[in-house]
This record gives structure tokens, sequence and C-alpha cells, in this order.
């Protein structure tokens, strides 16, 4: 935090706008090199989530599928917390979700 | 004059986004390249609405352009402007405004290789967008500058460009990055230098700072570069023409521009305290 941050939240002014311009700028760029919509993007997220779950039971909530940008290359990103297998016996990541909960 | 074509180099200076400095960068280099002894062609490859001959001061002096070449209704020397004060420069339009047969990729590769034979550097002006004319410019070049803002459409646009430069086999695209305004850069309003070449992952081939003289040489038709200006922006074009051959310039670091009470405080409000 600088000075001028400070300054900033005394007299309820805006933080300083180039780290929005880069965090807009990431996204719409992740989106743009790959061709896809947030529309495809969330029908994939939906589709990779219901394959999943036939296998493992996951976390709905605490999942994230997103696109990740370095370097001009664009990674997809998921992260799935999984509770359980659905044979039951398996408890994945118990620590995880206690975690979270 | 050169008689060698193959070391020739064809660089495509273009932005994606339209009025970020493409064709006042083309003026510039140039003048400044062709000062520095490499004799030098600026092709405006925008015939639709070209500017180049604008900005350079020759837009009396325009008789024929590359299309009556192309149809050889007149010489390529007859078609090429040369520069008055600086006659290692000379101008080439790809066409007029008002042509109705528009030039295909095969005709800027023809014209860009009889300008090979005479010249060290082509610099070609691309036009903005990446439709048609666009598209024959990058069939024509070897290398490309891509001119950009520290302004989130403009980076946008450019890294649309560069991917398609890529796909091209376009090599090396190095980056300018124009309009830098250190005090708004300083407070962290506008997007950075790291930001933007972190985020389009080019090589810096220089900075131009914000500066008014650039209006004011328009006007006149008569580049910085041209008249000897130590101004801020003709500083930076002159140190970009250098490391285009190949000399080693340290970049201006911008938020050492400035000394005076105001800019130390200024320093003094971005020091981090915790």
């Amino acid at each position: 935090m600088t000075l001028r941050d400070i300054l900033n939240k005394l007299l309820g002014r805006q933080p300083a706008s180039a780290a929005k311009a880069r965090e807009r700028l990431q996204l719409v760029l992740a989106h743009d090199r790959t061709d896809l919509s947030p529309d495809l993007l969330d029908q994939m997220r939906e589709e990779i989530l219901g394959v999943v779950a036939k296998y493992v039971e996951i976390d709905v909530d605490g999942g994230e599928v997103s696109l990740e940008t370095e370097d001009r290359m664009t990674a997809l990103v998921a992260n799935l917390p999984i509770k359980r297998t659905l044979s039951g016996a398996l408890k994945l990541k118990e620590q995880d979700t206690e975690n979270s909960n | 004059m050169k008689s060698v074509t193959s070391d020739t180099r064809v660089i495509l200076i273009c932005s994606g986004k339209g009025g970020v400095g493409k064709t006042t960068l083309t003026a510039n280099l140039g003048i400044s390249l062709a000062s520095k002894g490499s004799p030098t062609a600026v092709l405006d490859a925008d015939f639709g609405l070209r500017n180049l001959d604008l900005l350079l001061g020759l837009e009396n002096r325009i008789v024929y352009t590359a299309q009556e070449v192309l149809e050889e209704k007149c010489r390529l020397d007859q078609a090429l402007v040369k520069h008055k004060q600086e006659p290692n420069l000379s101008l080439l339009p790809a066409g007029n405004p008002r042509m109705l047969e528009w030039l295909k990729p095969e005709d800027m590769k023809r014209i860009v290789e009889m300008l090979s034979n005479e010249f060290e550097y082509v610099l070609i002006d691309c036009p903005a967008g990446v439709e048609d004319g666009f598209k024959n410019a990058v069939a024509a070049s070897k290398e490309a500058i891509i001119v950009t803002n520290p302004e989130i459409s403009a980076v946008r646009d450019a890294d649309r460009v560069i991917g398609l430069l890529n796909s091209n086999g376009v090599k090396p695209i190095q980056l300018v990055l124009n309009r830098v305004r250190p005090k708004m850069m300083e407070s962290q309003e506008m997007l950075s230098i790291e930001d933007v070449t972190d985020i389009l992952a080019l090589p810096l081939l220089g900075l131009v700072l914000e500066d008014e003289q650039v209006i004011v040489s328009t006007n006149r038709g008569e580049p910085l570069t041209l008249i000897g200006s130590q101004s801020p922006a003709a500083r930076c074009y002159s140190n970009i023409a250098s490391r285009l051959q190949g000399e080693e310039i340290p970049l201006i670091d911008p938020s050492k521009e400035g000394s005076g009470l105001r800019d130390k405080l200024r320093r003094l409000m971005q020091t981090k305290i915790f």
C-alpha cells in the first residue's frame, strides 16, 4: 500500500485504474485467443462437471473452470475439489473439504 | 543504391487499431533511418485512406502510385517520391483513393520485391483493421513492428494482430509502446510498460513518450526527426531507428522524466510503506 492508496481511501476515491485495466484485459484476451465466448465456456463447464460427476462426487460450488493465459499460451484450468469417489470407500481430499466448510 | 536484394529489411508497421501512431512512427523512422545513412523506402499500404504523404509533407508531389507501376504505365523511379531534405528517403503510395481495382497480395509482393532491389529498408505503413488491406501488407512483409498504446482497446487489437502475424510466419515481431505518459503510469492510472510487454509477450523495441510536438510537426508536414528536434518523442524515434540498425541503446526510464518538486512529491506518494 502506498501513501496515495491511503489518501484515496481516506477521501473515498476509487483505487488506481491500471490494475482494473490489466484484469479486464487478461480476461478478454483469454477469450479472444481461444475464440470461446463466456456462454460457450459455461456450457463446457457444465459438461465437464457432468462427466467428472459420473466418477467422483465433486464440490460443485468450490469448483472452478477458467481460462488462464501466460506468454500467449492459454490453458483451460479446472479446479474441482473431490468430496469422495462414488464407490464410497475412499474419501479423497478429506482435509480440503473440511477446510472449506 | 543497393544491388543485393536478400538482406533488405522489409518491416511491417501495424497495430490493428487505428489512431495509435503507425503512420507517425513510419514517417519518423523512415526519416531517421535515411539520415543515419540507410537508403529507405516507405510504402503507404493504406490506399483508401492514405496519410503518410501528409505527414512527410509530400502530398503535392505524388503523380503515380504502385498501381501504375504494376500496370506498367510508369517506371518505379517515376512513382517514387524522393524527400527533398532527406534524399535517402522515398515514398511510394500503394494506390489512389479513387482506385477501383483493389490490389492483391501478389501485387504487394511484387512491388516490395522491386523496392528491395533499391533500398536497405522498406517500411510498410499498414492500414488499420485485419481485412484485405492488412492481408496484402502482411503477405509482402518479412518482419513487423507492432505499435500500441497503453490502453486496453489498443492492446487487445495488437494481440489479435500478433496472432495473425504468427500464423503468417512474420518474424521477428517487436513492440513499440507509443504515447507513454510517465505521470499516469507512476500513479498507476495507466497500464505499465511491463503490463503491456507481459501480456503481448513481445520484445520491446522502444517507447515513445507522449509529446505535443508530434501534433505541431504533423501540422507542418515535417516529422520531428527531420528537423533535428530534441523533444521527448523525437529522441524516442531516433533511438528506435538506431536499435533497428543494431545499436544498443538503453530504454528511456519514464519514471526519471521530470525532476521538479512536483515530480519528487509524486514519487514519494508512490513509495510502498507497507
